[in-house]
């Protein structure tokens, strides 16, 4: 890690509390590292999203295993990292919310929607054998002083009723 | 924000005046609760002011689709108003704008439903 990083990193309950919890602490971070309302916005919905699939599908919401929060905050980015205790998972599993077929499902949009906000996502398997999401927001540049900035590279509206 | 919830009568329809946060936990539960408590009472026709709640996450998403299939199983029908442009996005990112009737006026959605 660069000697200009700066370190934070918090072990969450696996309960619904954490969501929030995450959240409240992401945006903190993100608001005092200047980004802008709607970045905001989008980092703290790609936490919640993270620490939900966590707190579901990650650690089957057992009481007895935890979720690991850290957040990175280095010259040009922001990265958070959610890692949790369960056996992992590949990205290629995880079934199309935008399919035809899946668009009446309950459930399955939180991976798209982390894609989505943020400019880089990655799941690796972690310490712990759990997955483990990495994702990352570029700092807004010196100047750039719009809070409307942009977000992933599908964070635009794809349709238009 | 917690979600509030409370509901009127338009003739047929019943309009459910919602405000907060549609999230994982007690929002996405009070609004599962709401439309199923509806449906219960034979009130099949729901339309969803959503002009005070500015933020859903997944499960909030999850919930509003729960909610349109069950009252579309009943032969109803379940349709949206007033979104705010976070929710409108969401909805379009998701490809969920063109599934659920969403209108921007009360009086025309409530028309809409015949």
């Amino acid at each position: 890690m660069a000697s200009d990083t700066k370190h934070l990193e918090i072990t969450l309950e696996t309960q619904v509390e954490s969501v929030n919890l995450a959240e409240e602490m992401c945006l903190r971070v993100a608001e005092a590292a200047g980004f802008g309302e709607d970045d905001c916005y989008r980092i703290g919905m790609s936490v919640r999203e993270g620490v939900i699939n966590a707190f579901h599908y990650g650690n089957q919401e057992r009481a007895d295993k935890k979720i690991h929060l850290a957040i990175d905050l280095t010259a040009d980015k922001m990265i958070i990292h959610v890692l949790d205790e369960g056996t992992g998972f590949q990205l290629s599993d995880v079934p199309d919310p935008l399919a035809e077929e899946n668009l009446l499902s309950t459930s399955g949009r939180g991976i798209f929607l982390m894609r989505a906000f943020m400019d880089e996502f990655a799941v690796i398997s972690g310490r712990t054998g759990g997955a483990e999401i990495v994702m990352s927001k570029k700092l807004p540049t010196p100047g750039s002083t719009s809070p409307n900035g942009q977000g992933g590279q599908s964070a635009t509206p794809q349709q238009e009723a | 924000m917690a979600l509030h919830a409370t509901h009127r009568d338009a003739g047929q329809v019943t309009v459910v005046d919602l405000s907060g946060r549609i999230v994982l936990g007690d929002g996405s539960a009070l609004l599962r609760k709401t439309i199923r408590g509806l449906l219960d009472e034979q009130r099949t026709m729901i339309l969803l002011n959503l002009a005070d709640v500015d933020y859903i996450d997944s499960s909030g998403i999850g919930e509003l689709v729960s909610g349109f299939t069950a009252v579309k199983n009943r032969s109803g029908d379940l349709k949206l108003l007033h979104l705010t442009k976070k929710v409108k996005d969401l909805l379009q990112i998701t490809k969920l704008y063109t599934v659920f009737d969403v209108f921007t006026d009360e009086g025309t959605a409530l028309r809409s439903f015949g």
